[in-house]
């Protein structure tokens, strides 16, 4: 068991700066997922913390042991990989062996660790086979088998649910985030699916260009992303985002189809801005028929529906108020038709505002 | 069901494919069969069947038929038995197996090296060993007898014979074993890194059970290379109980002696060993080793 730190950590490809400048606390037992999207760094900062790369520079400290140069296997550390990279010319049970022989294990702990890791993820029955003669699903365990055999400090993971199939996904998703509260290991996991980040993380973290956008609790970044990439990122369908003007006095904005009220933890921020743009940020849920608490504030508009997506528990309602596109998800079968006008709310304290040029959301964090 | 088939029309014939399959097997074992037929004959003489003066159709076409007049194995017992063949044959694996050993150690090891790590000079190494592979064997006589005989007093020794060899062999291997090494996913080794893998581990335990395909090709080139080889080992080897085969049986129609018979013979013996290794390593030519490693 360790928390995870890494300090200032950069890296650099040559003259190609991927990250420059990373900063992250995992505490001891927490599941933190970083997520983002292709390219955004987040694999290259596990595989720093993996010892699979090299820091450019920075500290990386594994239950407070700095580990710059300390090789992976010293590292006490476990990962899982995308393609699961199970050795093909062994067996299950060789696989998840592999690493206990090499530190030379004794054959009957060798085997109590192998058998109690195959009857937790139910792969009893497959460790005398190949990994070919397995599914994709079956081979996933493997990987996870092989990395709990080992009772290492931390767990990585990078992708492993990539290629599942999404019915498979969303069970595996569960049984790894099951598994991580039993064991308590402290976990790494990276991802680019939301959802994934969502459900799974204690904490997540959300990254852009090798840059740290936001680190919080899965509710924190979405009731209060810091930026727009944040608040796009999170959340489907993504966040509307809406030009909007603030008006004399700072407590309301107007964009070119209604006026909203400035939601509470925004009010101070727009006091000095009267006339100025902002972004106005509204998540498709918080546009619905009425508002959830009728003593909610609401703002009531009226939606021309361009197009509508029928999801079965929800009906996704793609339209325009003035000149702007809205996305507002409501109730399965009042679905309005392709054309109507329907009248909907939007709930003004779910709302945000974010500043045009910072992109940074204007209120409380 | 297949009569059915045809003769619905939505086949092809097949008769004049076998037809044309079984002309160019015919063309192609031909030579092999009068190898045989002589190795057989118990004679000397390139031909099996003297035409008469005034040959019949048929006396013409026995004697083109692959067929000796009376089967015998006494060239096989003589070349064992009156001459030195069993001691080339001898000398012949020694030098083969040695460079085989030698050749895919040094091919793997380099080849791997070439792979996976990033070092001065990579590309133009690998350059080199493909614009070695341009100059023709025989550009390389003189120099090699120099540096063998000459300067490393090499000559007519089964070491001086391997290190040509296993030199000669190498660049073809490395370049086939790196292109089997290219596709072992690099997810595998860092994953036997994280289990606490050891460099040299993760190669014997990892790497090179999954190339063994490119291994036993490597091998049987290596082996092939040497067990062929005639210009070096007769420039080299200058007493007759260190020939091997193939200079061997150029000594049995060479100058004086035209002993087709024991030639013929020799090199049926010869080929058995290639045959074996192929029919051995046969197994290993499979491709697909790796399916299952990551998804695919």
């Amino acid at each position: 068991m360790a928390e995870v730190t890494l300090k200032g950590i950069k890296k650099a490809y040559g003259p190609v700066t991927v990250i420059p400048h990373f900063d992250l606390d995992i505490q001891d037992h927490e599941f933190m997922v970083l997520v983002g999207p292709s390219g955004c760094g987040k694999s290259t900062a596990l595989r720093m913390i993996a010892g699979l790369e090299e820091i450019t520079g920075g500290t990386i400290e594994i239950g407070g042991r700095v580990v710059n140069d300390v090789p992976p296997k010293d590292r006490d550390i476990a990962m899982v990989f995308q393609s699961y990279a199970l050795y093909p010319h062994m067996t299950v049970r060789e696989n998840m062996e592999f690493g206990l022989k090499i530190r030379k294990t004794p054959r009957e702990e060798m085997n109590r660790r192998v058998n109690e890791a195959a009857q937790i993820l139910g792969i009893t029955e497959f460790l005398d086979r190949k990994p070919k003669q397995l599914s994709g699903g079956q081979r996933q365990r493997v990987a996870l088998g092989r990395a709990i055999v080992r009772k290492p400090a931390v767990f990585l993971f990078d992708e492993p649910l990539s290629n599942l199939d999404a019915k498979l996904r969303v069970q595996t998703r569960a049984e790894i985030s099951k598994l991580q509260k039993t064991l308590k290991t402290t976990t790494v996991y990276v991802t680019h699916d939301q959802i994934e980040a969502m459900t799974m993380g204690d904490r997540i973290a959300v990254m852009k260009t090798g840059e740290l956008q936001q680190v919080g609790s899965p509710l924190e970044v979405y009731d209060r992303p810091s930026n727009l990439f944040v608040a796009g990122f999170i959340g489907t369908p993504p966040m509307n985002f809406i030009p909007a003007t603030v008006t004399t006095g700072g407590d309301a904005v107007a964009a070119s189809g209604f006026t909203l009220p400035v939601p509470a933890a925004s009010r101070a921020a727009t006091a000095q801005r009267t006339g100025q743009k902002v972004v106005l940020g509204i998540r498709p849920e918080n546009i619905r028929e009425a508002p959830r608490d009728p003593g909610d504030a609401a703002v009531p508009i009226t939606v021309k529906v361009e197009f509508v997506e029928p999801l079965g528990h929800e009906v996704i309602v793609h339209g325009r108020v003035g000149d702007d596109l809205l996305v507002a998800k409501v109730e399965p079968h009042r679905a309005p038709k392709m054309g109507e006008e329907v009248r909907l709310v939007i709930e003004v304290e779910a709302s945000h505002l974010f500043d045009t040029a910072t992109e940074k959301r204007l209120g409380d964090n | 069901m297949s009569s059915n088939r045809s003769r619905r029309g939505d086949e092809p014939v097949h008769w004049p494919l076998h037809l044309f399959v079984i002309f160019i097997l015919i063309l192609t074992i031909y030579p092999i069969l009068w190898v045989l037929a002589i190795a057989f004959s118990g004679s000397q003489s390139l031909a099996i069947a003297d035409l008469p003066a005034h040959a019949t159709a048929l006396d013409r076409l026995r004697a083109i038929a692959p067929w000796p007049k009376h089967f015998s194995a006494e060239n096989f017992r003589s070349v064992f038995a009156d001459q030195p063949f069993a001691r080339w044959l001898l000398n012949s694996v020694v030098v083969a197996a040695m460079t085989t050993l030698l050749g895919v150690f040094l091919a793997c090891t380099s080849a791997y090296a070439f792979s996976r790590f990033r070092f001065p000079a990579r590309r133009a190494g690998l350059m080199a060993f493909l614009v070695s592979q341009m100059f023709p064997g025989t550009l390389m006589l003189i120099p090699l007898y120099i540096i063998i005989v000459k300067w490393l007093g090499l000559g007519s020794t089964f070491t001086g014979l391997v290190l040509i060899y296993t030199v000669t062999a190498i660049p073809f291997c490395v370049w086939m074993m790196k292109g089997y090494f290219d596709t072992i996913p690099k997810e595998l080794e860092e994953s036997a890194l994280i289990d606490g893998a050891s460099q040299a581990t993760i190669f014997f335990r990892i790497v090179l059970p999954l190339a063994k395909p490119a291994v036993a090709v490597t091998a049987l080139f290596s082996f092939m290379t040497a067990w062929n080889e005639f210009i070096q080992a007769a420039t080299l080897m200058d007493r007759v109980d260190k020939y091997t085969v193939p200079v061997g049986l150029r000594f049995f129609v060479g100058g004086f002696t035209q002993q087709w018979g024991y030639f013929a013979a020799g090199s049926i013996v010869a080929a058995i060993p290639v045959m074996a290794l192929f029919l051995f390593l046969q197994k290993y030519l499979v491709s697909g080793l790796t399916a299952g490693a990551v998804k695919g």
